[in-house]
């Protein structure tokens, strides 16, 4: 089975995000970057689909900057057995993003093309079905579950309520995974040492005009203060009467 | 033109509350960019509901029906709103931010080559053009957003207003798609329901959220967590957790709130032995007010709360479940 896991670079989680002088983007003065959290459990679901069908390839596709390579050798030491890199120092949207990705995967094998259900920065959930689209292969977003049986996905997906969904999708096919899939393993000193010398398909991205344009970037309207009620059980009460008469929630 | 496709999304027979939101944006937005507001649903059995949504806005209504829309699917669903989108000459199309929703929107855009503003949580006209703000980085900032070409956008769930019910009506006329159930790449076979009525984090409009202060369910946070339950069903919540608690195996991944986990803003969340970590603060600072309960009068979590409470879960749970019942009794 060929499968490419597309992995995105993103800030941290625990970056203070504060808009940029442009006004539109955020200001990386200061910020870390690491695999963006839910393309974790993509790569884990690629890595333990080859291990579980011997002669399978798994390979790890960045859009970003330069730097990414860094990223992109922590998948090979996590399992992944090749890397590409697209390169481009601009913010894409989803739909441009998705098209970069596509065009490059269509130059590749591919049974099953994994992603993040969300990305932790730009939180589009798009770029996935999306790329799906643009490959006309099949999708399930939000994977809980998934085994690969006979050229089909079975996969189970969230849905409201605490409540799953079981499908099937024909192979080849586009998955975005959520928390709860897997897993997801460390990087082990083998693999760190073997993605040193891994070369890296590397090259320009070619990537469409975004079509979703920021105007601004403002950090969220601020919290007026609050009030500490009082301490222990006796607040309670305190507590039930201002929502109920300032704060008029219930 | 400036036509506004509202992808209203039905559930149990009837228009969901999402998508009477989604509509109640679309009219606001069509009237405001001089155009008409086009409702489209999908479903089988849903005639004498279609003929109530220009009640809620809608100019006129599409209905699709038939096998592929027995259940979700998104291939059918994507190609549906696509076609509809072009069909109808939108300038803006809208669903509402759901699984369904996200699940299909962004392959309807891409068929349409149109981008997508996801989860947004405003929507305007700005001399003349639809204009949509949304949060990212799970709230820390917020960006406003134009489409070149079409606006395809999904919206938050409670966010906008439900539009009240009308003296307005709508014409409903049937749409075909053309799809055959072997186009279909992706089939659902089943539903797996989780408990019975379990609320949504992502969807309820009062949360309340267990941090690891209430310890192990297992062990000698039984209790507490015995009464985060009650004091949920007494006030009509849904539970949700830190990750810390999802991690520790003491509660399902589905309740996780925050930047990996479910983005919520609810009318009230109440955060109890939560310390309020920024990823944690980052899914549910949109709330729209915060109570926090820790012992530690210094935790972080008290930085956004508008009211605190110092004390124990052990002490203050059972006195709120109290507080609560009385007050929503009289
Ligand atoms: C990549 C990444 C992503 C993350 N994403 C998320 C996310 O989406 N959501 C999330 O929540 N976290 C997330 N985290 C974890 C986050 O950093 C914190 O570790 C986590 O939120 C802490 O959970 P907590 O507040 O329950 O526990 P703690 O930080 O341990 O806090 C427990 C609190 O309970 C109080 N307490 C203790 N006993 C009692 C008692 N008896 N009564 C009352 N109060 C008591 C303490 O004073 C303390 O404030 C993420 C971390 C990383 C690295
Ligand atoms: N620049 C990128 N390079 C590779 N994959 C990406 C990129 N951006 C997003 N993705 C993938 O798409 C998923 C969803 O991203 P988003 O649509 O932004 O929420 C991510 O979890 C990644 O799997």
């Amino acid at each position: 089975m060929n499968i490419i896991v597309c992995v995105r670079r993103a800030p941290v989680t625990d970056a203070r995000i504060k808009p940029g002088a442009d006004g539109r983007n955020y200001d990386p003065a200061g910020v870390n970057y690491d695999i963006s959290e839910y393309d974790k459990f993509a790569l884990e679901a690629g890595i333990a689909l080859k291990e579980k069908n011997p002669g399978s390839k798994v390979t790890a596709v960045i859009l970003g900057v330069k730097d990414s390579a860094k990223e992109l050798r922590t998948c090979i030491a996590t399992g992944c057995d090749a890397g590409v890199l697209l390169i481009s120092d601009k913010e894409h949207d989803a739909f441009a993003t998705a098209s970069a990705l596509a065009a490059k995967i269509k130059t590749l094998p591919h049974d099953l093309v994994l992603f993040g259900h969300i990305s932790v920065d730009n939180q589009s959930s798009a770029v996935g079905p999306m790329t799906a689209e643009l490959l006309g292969i099949g999708c399930a977003t939000v994977v809980t579950g998934l085994s690969v049986e006979g050229g089909v996905a079975h996969v189970e997906r969230e849905i409201e309520g605490g409540k799953r969904e079981k499908l099937e999708v024909r192979l080849p096919c586009a998955l975005t995974c959520q928390k709860g899939l897997n897993k997801p393993r460390s990087a082990s000193m083998k693999g760190i040492m073997a993605a040193k010398n891994t070369k890296l398909d590397e090259g320009p991205a070619a990537v469409p005009a975004n079509l979703i344009n920021v105007l601004k970037m403002e950090p969220p309207a601020p919290r007026p203060a609050g009030k500490i009620v009082g301490e222990g059980p006796d607040a309670a009460r305190k507590l039930v009467e201002l929502l109920r008469n300032e704060a008029k929630v219930i | 033109m400036s036509n506004v496709l509202v992808f209203v999304e039905a559930k149990d027979g009837k228009a969901s509350k999402a998508g009477l939101q989604a509509l109640g944006a679309g009219a606001a937005l069509a009237a405001s960019l001089g155009g008409k507001c086009i409702a489209l649903l999908a479903g089988n059995g849903l005639d004498a509901e279609a003929a109530t949504l220009g009640a809620y806005g809608a100019s006129r209504t599409l209905l699709a029906s038939g096998e592929a829309f027995s259940k979700h699917s998104p291939d059918a669903m994507a190609r549906l709103i696509a076609n509809q989108a072009q069909a109808q000459g939108a300038a803006v199309v809208l669903a509402s931010a759901t699984s369904v929703g996200k699940d299909c929107m962004p392959r309807a855009a891409a068929m349409m080559k149109c981008g997508l503003a996801s989860d947004i949580v405003e929507l305007r006209a700005e001399g003349g053009k639809p204009v949509a703000v949304r949060p990212v980085f799970a709230g820390k900032a917020r960006v406003t957003v134009q489409a070149s070409g079409a606006l395809f956008a999904t919206l938050r769930p409670n966010v906008f207003a439900t539009p009240a019910r009308g003296g307005g009506s709508a014409p409903v006329e049937a749409v075909k798609v053309a799809f055959s159930l072997a186009d279909l790449k992706a089939v659902v076979k089943e539903i797996v329901s989780g408990a019975a009525g379990k609320l949504d984090v992502a969807e309820a409009e009062i949360v309340c959220s267990g941090g690891r202060g209430m310890k192990d369910p297992a062990g000698e946070g039984k209790q507490n967590w015995a009464n985060l339950e009650k004091l949920a069903a007494t006030i009509g919540a849904a539970v949700g957790a830190s990750r810390a608690v999802v991690d520790a195996g003491w509660r399902p991944h589905g309740e996780q709130v925050g930047q990996t986990g479910k983005t919520v803003s609810p009318k009230l969340y109440i955060a109890v032995a939560i310390s309020g970590a920024i990823q944690h603060l980052a899914g549910m600072s949109g709330s729209k007010v915060i109570v926090a309960v820790n012992k530690d009068a210094q935790a972080p979590i008290f930085k956004v709360a508008d009211y605190g409470i110092v004390g124990s879960a052990e002490d203050v749970l059972p006195a709120l479940i109290e507080a609560f019942a009385a007050a929503l009794k009289g």
